[in-house]
């Protein structure tokens, strides 16, 4: 193609100046890493610190033997990076990988194999798993493979919406698993664009943020497996084992199959932009897809194994990841690579933020032992480009650091608040000596944030890992038996309660106090200070059976049944008034943790209750909290929030604070009274008939607003 | 496989008569009609797809290329475009750049 076709006349470096195996090339640009469309021709950058020679191999699609392979010459190599512009290319059609010859003399922990094709680190579409579930060719000896694209979305005047972190509600979900389900009705099943078509559903519900479950390219058929009793196919379904940093996964799109997955994507991005609603990836850099010494090489093993693996002295895989390898996060190199992956989709893909999962495993050094100053969570704390996006933490990890509250923050980071889970679970199922943390977590966690704030706190009762919100009502034990290996999966401390019988039961009984206690869980977490994360089906008392460990479930059991929606509908209205209600009082969403100081009326912004106005119980066998918040209304002048949680089996006659001159208490939520009247549109609550006292039922819990009587 | 990207005039309406496949190799020809088109200050553009078998990635984003060439008013109507195209453009979003017909319009 000429250069004036391309429209950069007068460019010098468009034409190739030798030729390979039929193709004219010429020296590359080293920067940036990975295949760049340029004019003419595509820029090939790879890097690897000890590779004596690499090779350009090139395959074309559904073809399995390459169809071209062109060696670097030696001048093309500036340090340890080999770069080469290759004219002529039909972009759309070529397939690419690495063929990399280690040195003469090998270091220890090399694991240079000139014998297979590699994939690019940087490579920003991958092919191989274009569909998802697809049959796969386990013979093809170079199965996923590195794909160009061009990063020319058209974004309109799209940008990360830069939703104030105290305003957040976050919504958990897979990607797949939230439309695949027939009864969700849309064109689509299982993908991006399908999930699109449910963004009025969230609207609805009133989440401005959803968390995305692993979306970078994976195997769904990494350690595949038949469950021997079942016969079902198991999978690994959450995709927690990453092929490709830099390429979103094909078969959540249904345009992977023409390769379109990155404008897909995109365009999911976009609309949910345009709805309000934020968009944060799960991503996961503790671990790669590459296993152990007896897992795959597909990319880094081949081109630097010891620099990004955490390897011991004698060259085995330290294995901090509970998966079989450790990403050396804090290597230099791979400090860069995570952060070139980061800024690409913060800047490409218009991503809001990212939750790290096991990011305990991002402040060890190269050695495993934990850093006092992690370069990497450093570097993103203060990195430009992701300056707007939310960073939040899972603050643990499978090698047995645990950080929630520790976490190096920076003033900067959040955390999956693990102890808010803990103790809302555990006050809920009435364990002796709950109450007085529920207060503390109630507020935002100031004994584990103090310095930080609420925002440090994402808080959740539930997360894709576990019980599901209904499940944990519903069982004493975990019961996941369809995975295969005995129940012997999972966690086994779900602090859960079955709430007297264990699974299904006609019980109305039993039935009503788990509907009561989902109820709790939901009006505590959207009251609680600090960010609040709702699984995906929680709002409709989605169940796994009893199931707290699904990773390997493509259908029904982790799948979003959209029938749900109705026949919960009365739990979903709850959920919908609690989230409404989070949004019209900033109190709650306050930054700062309160203190004893005035908040409004004379009376502090916070103060704690019991049977006796004023008088808290916070002995061991307290089964009772009740906080009152004043400060600020939404529309300037003073409010008062009360919000009593009983977790004892008989009701409770509360005496109700006092309120200043002129203001009545209203009665928002009460789960122990029978729908419709268990909760009430904000600003249209009704005013208590008794001022001074409120029965809060076995239980049950209620919020009331304190404000002038319209 | 053959393309073809053929422009007519009509008034103020540019007809681009699209035939075979359009993808990374013949998309240039497609987006240099579009230029035309626009030069030509068009009021409407008609893209005649009934024989375009198959439109790759880059062939969609001819679509893109000729909303961004085009003025904000001009339209840009798809005619004829097979299920698979057509299904492919809402996918990606590309389907709020343009409007589809099954018949060229007055």
């Amino acid at each position: 193609m000429s250069v004036e076709a391309q429209g950069v006349p007068g460019r010098i470096d468009s034409f190739p100046t030798a030729e390979l195996a039929g193709f004219g090339v010429r020296a590359g640009h080293p920067m940036p890493f990975g295949a760049t469309l340029v004019p003419g021709g595509v820029n090939f950058s790879v890097y690897s610190s000890g590779a004596s020679a690499v090779s350009l191999v090139l395959f074309r699609h559904g073809e399995r033997e390459p169809f071209a392979e062109l060696p670097f010459p030696g001048e093309y190599r500036i340090g340890g990076v080999w770069a080469m512009t290759v004219f002529g290319l039909d972009h759309e059609g070529v397939e690419y990988g690495y063929r990399v010859t280690g040195p003469d003399t090998p270091s220890p922990g090399d694991r240079f194999d000139p014998a297979r094709i590699l994939a690019d680190p940087y490579a920003r579409t991958m092919s191989g798993r274009d569909v998802w579930g697809a049959e796969v060719d386990w013979d093809d000896p170079y199965p996923y493979r590195s794909v160009l694209a061009s990063d020319d979305f058209d974004w309109e005047d799209d940008r990360p919406l830069r939703v104030a972190p105290e305003d957040l509600v976050v919504y958990e979900l897979h990607v797949r698993g939230f439309t695949a389900d027939p009864s969700s009705g849309v064109s689509a099943p299982g993908t991006y664009a399908g999930l699109i078509e449910k963004i009025p559903y969230l609207k609805a519900l009133g989440v401005n943020c959803v968390e995305l479950m692993p979306v970078f390219e994976f195997d769904e058929f990494d350690m595949s497996r038949v469950n021997p009793v079942t016969g079902e196919r198991l999978y690994n379904y959450w995709g927690y084992s990453t092929l490709g940093f830099f390429a979103p996964k094909a078969g959540f799109a249904a345009t992977g199959r023409y390769g379109m997955q990155a404008d897909e994507f995109k365009n999911l991005v976009k609309e949910l932009h345009r709805a309000g609603i934020a968009v944060v990836l799960d991503v996961v850099f503790n671990h790669t897809a590459e296993g152990n010494e007896n897992g795959p090489t597909i990319h880094f093993r081949g081109l630097d194994n010891g620099t990004y693996y955490m390897l011991t002295p004698e060259g085995y895989y330290y294995n901090f990841s509970g998966t079989g390898n450790t990403f050396n996060c804090n290597h230099p190199v791979v400090r860069d690579y995570v952060l070139d992956c980061l800024r690409y989709w913060a800047g490409e893909y218009h991503i809001d933020g990212f939750r790290f999962d096991l990011a305990a495993i991002l402040d060890r050094g190269q050695d495993g032992a934990p850093l006092a100053d992690p370069p990497l969570i450093e570097t993103l704390a203060h990195d430009p480009l992701l300056r707007d996006c939310l960073l939040i933490a899972e603050a643990w990890d499978a090698g047995g650091l645990y950080q929630v509250g520790s976490f190096p923050g920076y003033q900067r980071w959040s955390e999956w608040n693990g102890r808010y889970r803990d103790a809302l679970r555990r006050f809920l199922k009435a364990d002796p000596g709950s109450a007085g943390e529920l207060a503390t977590r109630l507020v935002g966690s100031p004994d584990l944030y103090a310095s930080r704030g609420t925002l440090a706190s994402v808080n959740f009762v539930t997360c894709h890992d576990g019980f599901t919100l209904a499940d944990l009502f519903a069982y004493d034990g975990k019961h996941n038996e369809a995975n295969g290996e005995d129940n012997r999966d999972g966690n086994d401390d779900n602090l859960s309660w079955n709430c007297g019988a264990e699974g299904p039961t006609r019980d109305p009984e039993v039935l009503a106090l788990r509907g009561r206690q989902a109820k709790n869980a939901m009006l505590l977490l959207l009251l609680s200070q600090g960010i609040p994360m709702i699984l995906a089906g929680d709002e409709v008392g989605r169940t796994q059976h009893g199931n707290n460990n699904a990773y390997c479930h493509d259908g029904p059991l982790s799948w979003f049944d959209w029938g749900l929606a109705e026949r919960n509908g009365e739990l979903l209205r709850f959920v919908r008034e609690c989230v409404a209600f989070r949004a019209a009082h900033p109190m709650v969403r306050d930054r700062r943790h309160p203190c004893g100081d005035e908040g409004a009326g004379g009376l502090p912004q916070v103060s704690w209750h019991g049977e006796r106005a004023g008088e808290p119980d916070w002995s061991e066998g307290s089964a009772l909290v009740a906080m009152l918040r004043s400060g600020t209304a939404a529309g300037g002048g003073g409010e008062h929030l009360y919000l009593a949680a009983n977790a004892h089996w008989e009701a409770r006659e509360l005496e109700l604070p006092a309120l200043p001159d002129g203001a009545v208490w209203h009665l928002f939520a009460d789960t122990g009274a029978a729908a419709p009247e268990d909760v009430h549109t904000p600003g249209q609550e009704p005013p208590l008939a008794d001022q001074r006292r409120i029965v809060v039922g076995p239980r049950a819990a209620v919020a009331l607003v304190g404000r002038a009587h319209h | 496989m053959s393309f073809n990207a053929i422009l007519t005039h009509d008034g103020s309406t540019a007809l681009i008569t699209l035939e075979g496949e359009l993808d990374a190799l013949t998309a240039e020809t497609f987006r240099r009609e579009v230029e035309r088109a626009a030069e030509a200050a068009a009021e409407l553009l008609v893209l005649e797809m009934s024989q375009l078998s198959y439109m790759s990635s880059a062939g969609l984003r001819g679509l893109v290329f000729a909303r961004q060439k085009l003025a904000d008013d001009v339209r840009i109507v798809l005619v004829g475009a097979n299920d698979a195209i057509e299904q492919t453009i809402r996918l990606v979003g590309f389907h709020h750049s343009v409007d589809f017909s099954d018949a060229i319009p007055e």
